[in-house]
């Protein structure tokens, strides 16, 4: 592909601020590392959610101001951040108990690939000289309510990260629910990948010819029409 | 009287012997007991197991322990971070083993050693690469794996207050795994930034009871990880 894909569709910050739409107010939100800690800059007006760092801080703010921070007061990304009002500091035990338990609504992740089943790929490349680290990510994809991705739709070299069946090692098998990408947002359904909602100016067909597996035409589009055909 | 002062850093870590199976509390630098792992780094024990989220960054602290060569095998979620480059050497240098295990599974399996659970059932990880070898069954229709216990003989842990008696609180995300790996050790030492006197705790706000804990050692200033790697501190 000669397309430069990341200049087409929504920006990071317009995904993020999509994924926040879809977020209910009161929510506990594990945001994961990356372009997910974006989503907290657009939560709309009127609603409060309760951010979880899983090293053990429930009522997360933002990060500090210079010279204001505490080395021990971080998030799961190891920066500093701040503790909110009505903030509670617990040991790892609690807090995947938290996650595991199903008491966390909503955990937003990045992803390498993500497969038309919901399994999801975001630890390894499976290279033989790669370093393996998985954190927290298997647990919350399998305790947390409703997870969804938030990622560039192809990857640097055009690859589509929405495929048939995921080819690097799984962080979960059939654990995502919704997408986000700069292109559209998709759900993850019985039946497949199902296009929710596309970005302005891309068409289905631009989605789908960059979907690694068949993308179901239903939904509502960018200026509110709804699509129920199938395609 | 119950007092389970150590003089110092180097008293609390001087019986470690060679081989031992060592947890260290901490989340990158969060809790991270530098003092005592560089106290056990002069002791000099070698062949040992660490238990630890991660695998320390720069040559201070936890990496320090691992460059000098004292750790046969770490048992860990998240062994590259950021400025995290001793480990990563020496595991492609074949030098050191490593046990991966999700972070949640890490500290049930902690928090199971500490409470006399040998073996328990987690969703985390099945029907990925991590579930291999290990026992699965399915409850209610959903698959499970078989997770054992984790026990060890030593628990270095970073509070900020304790009493004589060994109750501990803690500071904010420097609680981690403190709670957990202090029931999971024969012997936890805990370094903390002030004693108190019995009393001196709201038994209220204890985190950490005192019958979980052996040794407490106070180290009134202690080192922060990021700043000893910004100025490019090593240690010894």
């Amino acid at each position: 592909m000669t397309t430069n894909a990341a200049q087409i569709g929504w920006t990071r910050e317009d995904m993020a601020r999509r994924l926040a739409l879809d977020i209910p107010n009161g929510s506990y939100v594990n945001l994961g590392i990356g372009i997910p800690e974006l989503v907290a800059r657009f939560v709309p007006e009127g609603r409060t959610l309760i951010y979880h760092t899983e090293n053990g801080l429930l009522g997360m703010g933002p990060a500090p101001r210079e010279g204001l921070g505490d080395p021990e007061l971080i998030n799961a990304g190891k920066q500093q951040v701040t503790a909110l009002p009505g903030a509670a500091y617990f040991h790892h035990a609690d807090s995947f108990a938290m996650i595991r338990g199903g008491h966390i609504d909503l955990c937003v992740l990045g992803a390498m690939q993500v497969a038309q089943n919901g399994d999801l790929a975001n630890w390894s490349t499976g290279e033989p000289d790669a370093i393996p680290a998985v954190g927290g990510a298997m647990d919350l994809v399998a305790g947390v309510k409703s997870v969804f991705v938030i990622t560039q739709h192809c990857t640097k070299n055009g690859e589509p990260k929405l495929v048939d069946r995921c080819t690097y090692p799984l962080t979960g098998r059939g654990v995502v629910n919704r997408v986000y990408t700069e292109l559209a947002v998709i759900d993850v359904t019985p039946g497949g990948f199902s296009l929710v909602e596309l970005s302005p100016g891309v068409s289905f067909e631009y989605v789908q010819e960059r979907t690694g597996a068949p993308l179901l035409r239903q939904g509502t589009l960018a200026n509110g029409t709804r699509h129920e055909d199938r395609c | 009287m119950i007092d389970k002062r150590a003089p110092g850093p180097a008293a609390a870590v001087a019986d470690v012997p060679d081989g031992a199976t060592i947890m260290i509390g901490g989340f990158g630098e969060a809790g991270s007991p530098i003092e005592l792992i560089h106290a056990l780094i002069d002791q000099g024990a070698r062949d040992l197991t660490i238990i630890s989220n991660n695998t320390g960054s720069g040559e201070v602290g936890l990496a320090a322990l691992l460059k000098a060569e004292r750790v046969a095998k770490v048992i860990c979620s998240f062994p590259r971070t950021a400025n995290s480059t001793v480990f990563p050497e020496l595991y492609r240098r074949g030098r050191i083993r490593l046990e991966l295990v999700p972070q949640g599974t890490l500290a049930e399996r902690i928090r199971a050693g500490g409470a006399g659970i040998p073996a328990f059932f987690t969703p985390a990880a099945a029907g990925t690469l991590l579930a291999e070898g290990k026992e699965s069954r399915s409850f209610d229709g959903k698959e499970y794996l078989l997770e054992r216990w984790l026990r060890a003989d030593y628990a270095l842990i970073k509070g900020r207050c304790a009493d004589t008696l060994g109750n501990v609180v803690y500071n904010k995300t420097a609680r981690n795994f403190g709670p957990i790996m202090a029931m999971a050790a024969k012997t936890t030492i805990v370094q903390v930034a002030s004693l108190v006197p019995p009393g001196g705790l709201d038994p209220e706000v204890v985190v950490t009871p005192g019958i979980f804990v052996d040794r407490v050692v106070e180290v009134a200033h202690p080192q922060h990880e990021s700043e000893l790697v910004a100025s490019g501190a090593t240690y010894p």
